[in-house]
């Protein structure tokens, strides 16, 4: 019904908002408007003008809608502003879910609780500066890693890698990083050893690879012994046994992107062989 | 990653019956082709041809932060020499453009910095490097609340509107008018305008520049529909 006609019109520009379900793994972009499922029937397109006149407003049900990235509220509408895919998460108990739009991105936007490979650039006082890739570098204190005391500071010099995750990050301050959990853990947190690669990839297939059943990386791991640190702003570490591994890792991970699951599979049953 | 589509406008329609030349150009859109910025992309509208590159949100000189928005620059490199007053003027148009379209308020204290090299200028170099920066913003992945695209027209000197015209055409015509549209109700964004017309003209390149804008919307959906069916 409603929602049929509107993916039917095509409206990227006729003012039609689509339904947000009807879209789901699609592409949307900038400026579409998307009704969430329980205002489709109400506002949908045709659906005021057959909409037989109430006298008293039926009570709205207001359920919980999370806009991701790349969404923003617009009245009772949700408001494209990147282009990507459409996703939607269910929720765990009730409520609408989260909605967010998958997109290519390559600038990394700080986010909290996001773990991050950052590299040092200055040691000012008592803190850090750690550029992540963002707008601004962000701060990390002396003390934020695990047995770190006034006394007994941490072995940090400028040009590290550090491994750690945002606790501040908001578009008004600079963003605050550090490298222990709330129990003060170091949890795989700390500065990154000696050796090994850096290289950068887009933040979609970040995203991707961490991803709870990747293949990729399942299939990495069988091919060579590697350590890899993957940071949510784009930058990946990696370090094999030799030089060599190391390089046709990075090679595989940041021609990933660009290939389909049976492209894959033939190079790394061609890298399996050799 | 090349999209290519042939539009022949039935922008007549709108237009009225006296013009006749309503078309646009051969469209081509390539989008990421740049390893170092953060967004790209080469339009092509006939001859026409820009590379648009996009940094941001990035960090900001102190001297051009804004507390509450992100500083948005527009750079515009011409084919040989440097830029020039035209240039310039051409710069804040498109700056202005951006401006209303791009959500600045995301990203306080950070700089949105578009690049533009223009490639070979076949005329309606304007609508050209709109739509190249449109492109290149959205591959940035700069939070906008709509898109937006640029027309050229052109009035002969008989009155006869031209569509997204050539260098030739811009030469003997005797306006030549160029919109930027957005994408959500065809709203003007921008425009500049030379030459003698009169109101009714305007009004008739503008319903003309929003028929066609529809086919430029929609060559921007098929080129990023193809962009992101690889992944």
């Amino acid at each position: 019904m409603a929602e049929a006609a509107a993916v039917g019109a095509e409206s990227l520009s006729s003012g039609q908002a689509r339904a947000a379900r009807a879209v789901l793994g699609q592409l949307v972009l900038p400026g579409e408007e998307l009704l969430l499922p329980e205002h489709e029937d109400a506002e949908g397109p045709g659906g005021a003008g057959e909409r037989p006149l109430r006298l008293s407003p039926a009570p709205r049900s207001r359920v919980r809608v999370v806009c991701g990235p790349g969404l923003r509220r617009c009245g009772e509408r949700l408001l494209v502003t990147k282009c990507g895919r459409l996703r939607h998460k269910e929720p765990g108990g009730g409520g609408g879910g989260v909605y967010w739009v998958d997109s290519q991105q390559k600038r990394y936007v700080p986010v909290k609780g996001d773990h991050v490979i950052g590299i040092v650039t200055a040691k000012s006082g008592d803190t850090f500066k750690v550029d992540v890739g963002g707008s601004e570098p962000a701060s990390l204190s002396y003390l934020a890693f695990e047995g770190a005391t006034k006394r007994n500071r941490p072995n940090v010099q400028v040009g590290d890698l550090i491994y750690g995750q945002f606790v501040v990050a908001n578009k008004d301050m600079e963003p605050e990083m550090v490298c222990i959990d709330s129990c003060g853990r170091a949890n795989g947190m700390g500065v990154i050893g000696q050796d090994g690669l850096l290289f950068k990839v887009t933040l979609g297939l970040i995203r991707k690879l961490l991803a709870p059943d990747c293949e990729i990386i399942q299939e990495v791991g069988k091919l060579y012994p590697l350590e890899i640190v993957f940071g949510m702003n784009g930058r990946i570490w990696v370090k094999a046994k030799t030089i060599q591994q190391t390089l046709i890792l990075a090679n595989i991970f940041e021609a990933c992107e660009h290939m389909t699951t049976e492209q894959r599979r033939q190079i790394f049953s061609r890298l399996a062989e050799s | 990653m090349e999209t290519d589509t042939h539009i022949r406008a039935d922008a007549r329609a709108e237009a009225g019956p006296r013009s006749l030349g309503c078309s646009l150009r051969h469209f081509a859109c390539e989008q990421n082709l740049l390893s170092r910025p953060d967004g790209s992309a080469s339009f092509l509208q006939g001859d026409t041809s820009v590379l648009a590159g996009v940094y941001g949100p990035a960090e900001v000189k102190v001297s051009k932060e804004i507390f509450n928005k992100a500083t948005l620059e527009v750079l515009l490199r011409p084919k040989i020499g440097l830029p020039g007053v035209a240039e310039k003027s051409r710069e804040r148009l498109i700056r202005n453009t951006c401006e209303a379209v791009v959500l600045g308020a995301l990203h306080p204290r950070t700089s949105i910095t578009v690049v533009l090299q223009v490639v070979s200028d076949a005329g309606s170099l304007l609508a050209c490097c709109l739509n190249a920066a449109c492109m290149a913003l959205v591959d940035a992945g700069v939070p906008m609340r709509a898109l937006f695209c640029g027309v050229t027209c052109a009035l002969d000197s008989d009155g006869n509107l031209v569509l997204d015209p050539t260098l030739k055409q811009e030469k003997e015509a005797r306006a030549v008018l160029t919109f930027a549209l957005d994408s959500v109700e065809q709203k003007l964004l921008m425009s500049t305008t030379k030459g003698l017309y009169s109101n009714a003209e305007l009004q008739q390149c503008l319903a003309a520049a929003q028929a066609a804008s529809q086919h430029v919307f929609r060559f921007y959906r098929e080129s990023l529909q193809r962009r992101y069916s690889k992944s």
